[in-house]
């Protein structure tokens, strides 16, 4: 005869099984906090280049629509993006192993599958923007498609990233209302709002 | 009364085969070593709890290479998730009938 404590047992382990089977459990959620660190640092030396000593609302000395400002710009972006994902491999590859679990495994095939689809063809659509001189869409539109890739890839995450996903979409219509203020969405969805959601998931998953 | 231990699955009533079966029905496939990461079990466990589910046709077994390696895919047959259904309704049932 089936116990009653028997099928709680059972029903535990399924539980147990479908959370190892389906998160991505390694993320680190410090890796958020020194991506968002880093585009805050990124925003920073934007800020310079093109505003400084007037304030991020106000006049510019500089236009994106110069050459050599486009490319510092780009450049600047991209090396934000590489420290962010550098750390964040490394951050999760470190918890992995202290979590015995292997870090390239079935789930994380998946994420990075669902990750990359609208990560790419967002990336290569904003570029494609920024060639054919659009640069007031192109800030909204990484937003707008950076939020979309979270929402995609939130069922092999942790759920919270849902949220995070949402508001980058929010960030980015916003943006999108307001060209001319990339610079300040994006300090704040790419920057603050990664921050605020590593702090998070470090306090709730990283004990 | 209507006895809610008829409708148990006996395959599925171990709980290897039971976490086998929940981590299949809800993916797309799975390999053999991930999954034995999953259920932290030993490789002769997992196949043998594998050749059973195969047997009932609960499951199915796609064999490829990868850089001539072998690789075994695992995927959840109709069957099998039919009788998973059931069987997790049946356990539900059980659970009701306890509380009254």
């Amino acid at each position: 005869m089936k116990e009653i404590s028997e099928v709680e047992k059972d029903l535990a382990a399924v539980r147990q099984a479908l959370d190892r089977s389906g998160k991505f459990l390694s993320l680190h959620g410090l890796s958020g906090v020194l991506a968002g660190f880093y585009a805050i640092l990124g925003a920073s030396y934007a800020y310079f280049l093109l505003y400084f000593p007037n304030s991020p609302i106000g006049f510019r000395f500089y236009f994106i629509n110069e050459r050599h400002v486009l490319i510092q710009l780009i450049g600047c972006a991209f090396a934000v993006l590489t420290l962010s994902l550098v750390t964040g491999f490394w951050l999760s590859y470190r918890k992995a192993q202290r979590l015995s679990l292997t870090f390239w495994n079935e789930t994380s095939k998946q994420l990075l599958f669902k990750l990359a689809i609208p990560l790419v063809s967002g990336g290569l659509f904003t570029l494609i923007l920024v060639l054919r001189g659009y640069y007031g869409i192109a800030a909204p539109a990484l937003l707008l498609f950076y939020g979309l890739a979270l929402l995609n890839a939130s069922s092999n995450l942790y759920k919270e990233i849902q949220l995070l996903g949402f508001c980058q979409i929010a960030l980015g219509l916003l943006c999108a209302l307001w060209p001319g203020y990339g610079l300040i969405f994006w300090t704040l969805g790419f920057g603050v709002l990664h921050v605020l959601y590593g702090v998070l998931v470090h306090r709730k998953y990283d004990a | 009364m209507k006895n809610p231990f008829e409708n148990l699955d006996k395959i599925l009533e171990h709980r290897t085969r039971l976490q086998i079966m929940s981590v299949l029905a809800t993916t797309e496939s799975y390999d053999f070593n991930s999954l034995k990461e999953i259920l932290q079990t030993t490789d002769g466990n997992l196949a043998t709890h594998l050749k059973a589910l195969e047997k009932e046709k609960y499951i199915a077994i796609h064999k490829s290479f990868i850089d001539r390696k072998p690789n075994t895919r695992y995927k959840a047959t109709e069957k099998g998730k039919t009788s998973l259904k059931k069987h997790f309704d049946a356990l539900d049932e059980l659970i009701k009938q306890q509380r009254k």
